[in-house]
């Protein structure tokens, strides 16, 4: 049986879709994703996959199939038959990578802005960030309001706000992170601890404000699919709402030094319950006279880094053992 | 047709005028033939191509276990930022301006850059500024990265840091120099004959090249001089200790170096688009589509370098700006990946060295290019940002793309260069090592850096270790890949079977010369008788003696230039052969099938002398030839 070319094209075609598709959807690439923000970006990522998947098995199976079946015999001097080009198609592949692209800024824009990227919440000079989050706190509100109105008084945001159901509504737990060479530390306003672990409550709107002591740095969420550059002398922010209890690593992901490597921590994602155990803990071994700890030049390994935060907090990893038992030992 | 038909044969030697050969001294003199400074430019760039490379190669040793045990971390940042800065800014840009320099006059019949004095000087500010580099890895090392950021390279590694600047406002004035030349020594030095649509697509992909490197490295001057005084006279430009921003060097850094990243690439497109043609037997599909699209990329590439910054100091709407921006380009790159494609589409392919590395360079640069789209999508890009995935993106971008191009293009041009012929079975062995290694080494780390690793860190999660312990393997491979090509290479300078003038058969004007050219390269000043990608247009022959086409691939002068040819008497008295030939060209457009138009080309119909381009889509196969292949 001898099959039309076209048809086999049409095959072809067809194959490959269902593969790009099948691996867009099942390429088991990503780490989980711990918040509804990550899953979005988690859908656009598999649907670049799936275009990435296509057009990849497109080009090089062409060239492979170029490469067999086109080569030279030998003894053959004779050239190809001159095609120096042919505009529709060339018009085709200029159109169709226009359209892709610009389907994939208008999804990407899209996931951008259900992030809270454009949030209004997040304009303002720092000091006003600060001010509106000042617990039980309605002073926020007139601050922050004209620049709604008035969008010519924005200040320059910087990173993620509210996502759009949450927008214009303050966060449910403003923490401070600043990050110094090479630790993240994070204050908790509401009740004035230092800490060197982010511990969280499951399903609140989370904002961090963050900034940094000596050199950029960048704190990294992997399992949210968030980064923000902490920049000395300037805030950013990013608000996030997890959605899954657990243990997740906190990265600096912008080079500050020889230990950037080592400059990782925690962040713990605890029921109400477990969390308000933590704070407890916490407003219990709070010693406002010793907050900041120095930090030596070679710290060797993240155990050992952690090690000044947790016994100055006076936690051990059994005591995190029995308030969640979720902690993995 | 009825203009002269003339044809530049030149003689490999004219008895009666020895033509001037080099000394291998003169390779180590302040020499202003172009061709001296080529070879100049790319020994030195390959030197120290070998030392990024041992750099990155004890850079994955370190990586090949979580914890830092082979070098200090202090050391594995020097290491990252001297390899960096070596890759980049003395192996990739130099190599290519070695490329540019030794083709450029060569293929616009030229007898040297429009500046040679000029031209001799950029090169030799390079070895003074790499040994300076190099050098200060056994002082204070610079330890910030390649890109240098404020307020971290103020405080590390200071006498680094000064010397990194040094270096490179040197290497930087040196790409300033070198771009004025090829610039106008492109816009002012063709023989007359050539119009700029004649022009071999490499000058094409260096003019937009010439374009940003005069548009961007200033900028970048600015920025390191700026740092420069934050450093040794304590101004706060950049250092927020003192009220500065270090945002804005990040801005003038990547206004420089984004386009940087098209200053790497767009010379090795250029190669591409003339090495497949020769060795696909096929014209270029789409000559001023990719043509054009060089320019277009040149343009784009100026307005999306905030898309290293997404999250750094971007406010959103910029954000989404540059991301547009950036998604743009991908379709002038597209454009030029699928003419390439469809040129060897239906050729008759030589799957030599040069064409391995040639066709590689599409298959590994796709890679970087779908790769790159991903990250420009900021949503995405704020999960992957600074981290293995963008270290593999860059890899594919410049390994797979820029050294398999010039690997393609040293293996294509080597004949020219040095007379002799590289070994065919060394070159197919060095390409399949670096393919393994190649792949084997940066990819795992898209997955790595999905998973949470970042980039820049000399210790790292141990959930990592699988997945770079491969990535150590692979670079060994693709450490002990370079040796059999620098044998290859080596060997073959003194030992190789002589290539002869035009061993590809080729049709751009370098190939009209003598392997190696005399001192000015051409005997007779050259006219230009075909577009440079005619293959399989002027093999018909009526004549019926079977050898019409002469071993110096020639065509009949093409009503598309815009200046038509001056004939040299000389070489107006020896055109008999291609009277013969345009006859048999003529009586084929009168039997040309209507349906051939299709292959019509829209921009070359739209020359107004119809002959010109009935001749361009002739497409009947190719008769009998009796090509003399020396
Ligand atoms: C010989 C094979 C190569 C290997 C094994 C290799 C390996 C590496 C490694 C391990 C890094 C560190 C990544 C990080 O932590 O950010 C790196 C960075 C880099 N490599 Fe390569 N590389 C190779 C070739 C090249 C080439 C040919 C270029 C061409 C320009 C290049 C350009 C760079 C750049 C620009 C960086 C970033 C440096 C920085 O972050 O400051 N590499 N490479
Ligand atoms: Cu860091
Ligand atoms: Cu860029």
């Amino acid at each position: 049986m001898k099959i039309p070319s076209n048809i086999s094209a049409l095959l072809v075609g067809i194959t490959l879709t269902l593969v790009s598709l099948w691996i867009g959807q099942n390429h088991g690439l990503l780490p989980i994703a711990a918040s509804k923000e990550a899953e979005l970006v988690d859908e656009l990522f598999n649907a670049m996959m799936t275009i990435s998947v296509g057009l990849f098995l497109l080009v090089q199976g062409v060239l492979i199939i170029a490469v067999f079946k086109f080569r030279r015999r030998p003894g053959d001097l004779t050239d190809a038959p001159p095609i120096h080009g042919n505009i529709p198609l060339e018009i085709l592949w200029t159109a169709i990578p226009t359209v892709i692209v610009l389907l994939i800024s208008v999804y990407s824009f899209d996931v951008y802005q259900k992030l809270g990227g454009f949030d209004p919440n997040a304009i303002g000079d720092s000091g006003a960030v600060q001010v509106a989050m000042l617990p039980g706190e309605e002073l926020s509100t007139p601050l922050i309001n004209p620049s709604k109105t008035n969008p010519t008084h924005k200040h320059l945001a910087l990173g993620i706000g509210a996502s759009p159901e949450a927008e214009g509504k303050p966060a449910d737990l403003v923490v401070n992170v600043m990050g110094m060479q090479y630790a993240w530390l994070f204050t908790y306003p509401e009740i004035g601890t230092t800490t060197g672990e982010l511990h969280v409550p499951l399903g609140k709107d989370i904002q961090l404000n963050i900034k940094a002591q000596d050199v950029l740095h960048a704190f990294w969420l992997p399992e949210f699919r968030i980064k923000q550059d902490a920049i000395p002398g300037q805030e950013s922010q990013l608000r996030f709402r997890p959605q899954r209890v657990g243990e997740y690593p906190v990265v600096c992901a912008e080079l500050c030094g020889p230990y950037h490597g080592g400059m990782v921590t925690k962040l713990f994602v605890e029921n109400q319950q477990d969390y308000d155990n933590w704070l407890h803990t916490q407003i219990a071994s709070h010693d406002p006279g010793q907050t900041v700890i120095a930090l030596g030049a070679n710290p060797p390994s993240d155990t050992d880094f952690l090690a000044p935060f947790v016994s100055e907090l006076g936690v051990t990893n059994e005591i995190l053992q029995q308030l969640n038992p979720h902690y993995p030992a | 047709m009825t203009s002269a038909h003339v044809h530049a044969t030149v003689p490999a030697t004219t008895p009666n005028q020895v033509p001037v050969y080099r000394k291998w001294l003169d390779y180590f003199t302040f020499n202003p033939d172009h061709k001296v400074i080529g070879i100049q430019y790319l020994v030195t760039s390959f030197i120290f191509y070998f030392m990024g490379g041992t750099m990155a190669t004890a850079m994955r040793t370190e990586l090949a276990t979580p914890s830092p045990d082979f070098v200090t971390p202090e050391v594995y940042n020097s290491l990252l930022t001297l390899h960096g800065t070596v890759m980049i800014f003395l192996w990739i840009i130099p190599a290519g301006a070695g490329l540019a320099n030794y083709l450029i006059p060569l293929m616009i019949g030229a007898q040297d850059m429009a500046f040679p004095k000029l031209n001799a000087l950029a090169f030799w500010m390079i070895p003074p500024a790499g040994l300076m580099l190099i050098a200060s890895f056994f002082l204070e090392a610079p330890q910030a990265g390649w890109t240098s950021y404020p307020p971290l390279s103020l405080v590390t590694g200071k006498v680094g840091e000064g010397i990194w600047i040094m270096s490179l406002l040197i290497l930087g004035t040196s790409s300033i120099l070198g771009a004025i030349n090829f610039l106008i020594t492109i816009l002012k030095m063709r023989v007359p004959s050539m119009g700029l649509h004649d022009m071999p697509l490499f000058c094409w992909a260096m003019l937009a090249v010439a374009a940003l490197v005069l548009i961007g490295t200033p900028v970048l001057a600015g920025a390191l001089i700026l740092l420069a005084f934050d450093l040794l006279a304590g101004t706060a430009f950049f250092n927020p200790t003192g009220g500065g921003n270090p945002i804005v060097y990040q801005h003038m850094f990547w206004f420089y170096s984004h386009p940087a990243v098209y200053i790497m690439i767009l010379p090795l497109f250029g190669a591409i688009s003339d090495i497949l043609p020769v060795h696909a037997r096929k014209p270029i599909f789409g000559y001023r589509a990719i043509a054009y699209s060089s320019l277009a990329i040149s343009f784009l590439g100026l307005i999306v370098w905030a898309h290293h910054m997404f999250t750094s100091g971007t406010p959103a709407w910029l954000r989404m700006f540059f991301m547009i921006a950036t998604m743009v380009i991908a379709v002038p790159t597209g454009i030029k990946i699928f003419g390439w494609i469809a040129t060897i589409w239906g050729g008759k392919i030589q799957l030599n060295s040069a064409m391995l590395f040639a066709i590689g360079f599409i298959s590994m640069f796709v890679i970087g290019g779908i790769s790159g789209v991903m990250v420009a999508s900021v949503p995405f890009d704020l999960h992957v940002h600074d981290t293995y995935f963008i270290v593999a993106h860059l890899h594919y971008v410049l390994f797979g793309g820029s050294v398999f191009g010039l690997y393609a293009a040293i293996y294509h041009w080597y004949p020219k260069i040095t007379g002799r012929m590289l070994n065919e079975t060394v070159g197919i062995f060095h390409f399949i090592l670096t393919f393994i290694g190649m792949n084997l080494t940066f990819m795992p780390m898209h997955e790595l850096g999905l998973l949470g690793m970042n980039r820049r860190i000399a210790l790292y999660d141990p959930r990592f270790t699988d997945l770079n312990l491969v990535c150590t393997v692979g670079s060994y491979i693709l450490a002990f890949s370079t040796l059999p090509f620098l044998l290859n290479a080596v060997a073959s300078w003194f030992l190789g079977t002589p290539a002869g003038d035009n061993p590809w058969r080729a049709l751009t004007l370098e190939w009209m010369t003598t392997s190696p050219p005399p001192i000015e390269n051409f005997e007779i000043i050259p006219v230009l008788t075909t577009s440079p990608y005619d293959y399989g247009v002027s093999t018909h022959n009526s004549a019926g003696d079977g050898s019409v086409f002469s071993p110096e691939p020639v065509l009949s002068d093409d009503s598309s230039v815009t200046l038509q040819p001056e004939p040299d008497s000389v070489v107006a008295d020896n055109t008999t052969d291609r009277q013969v030939e345009s006859y048999a060209v003529a009586s084929l457009i009168v039997d040309r099938q209507p349906e051939n138009r299709a292959d019509e080309p829209a921009v070359e119909s739209s020359v107004p002398n119809g002959s010109s381009s009935s001749l361009q889509v002739e497409s009947e196969p190719a008769g009998a030839i009796n090509f003399d292949d020396r």
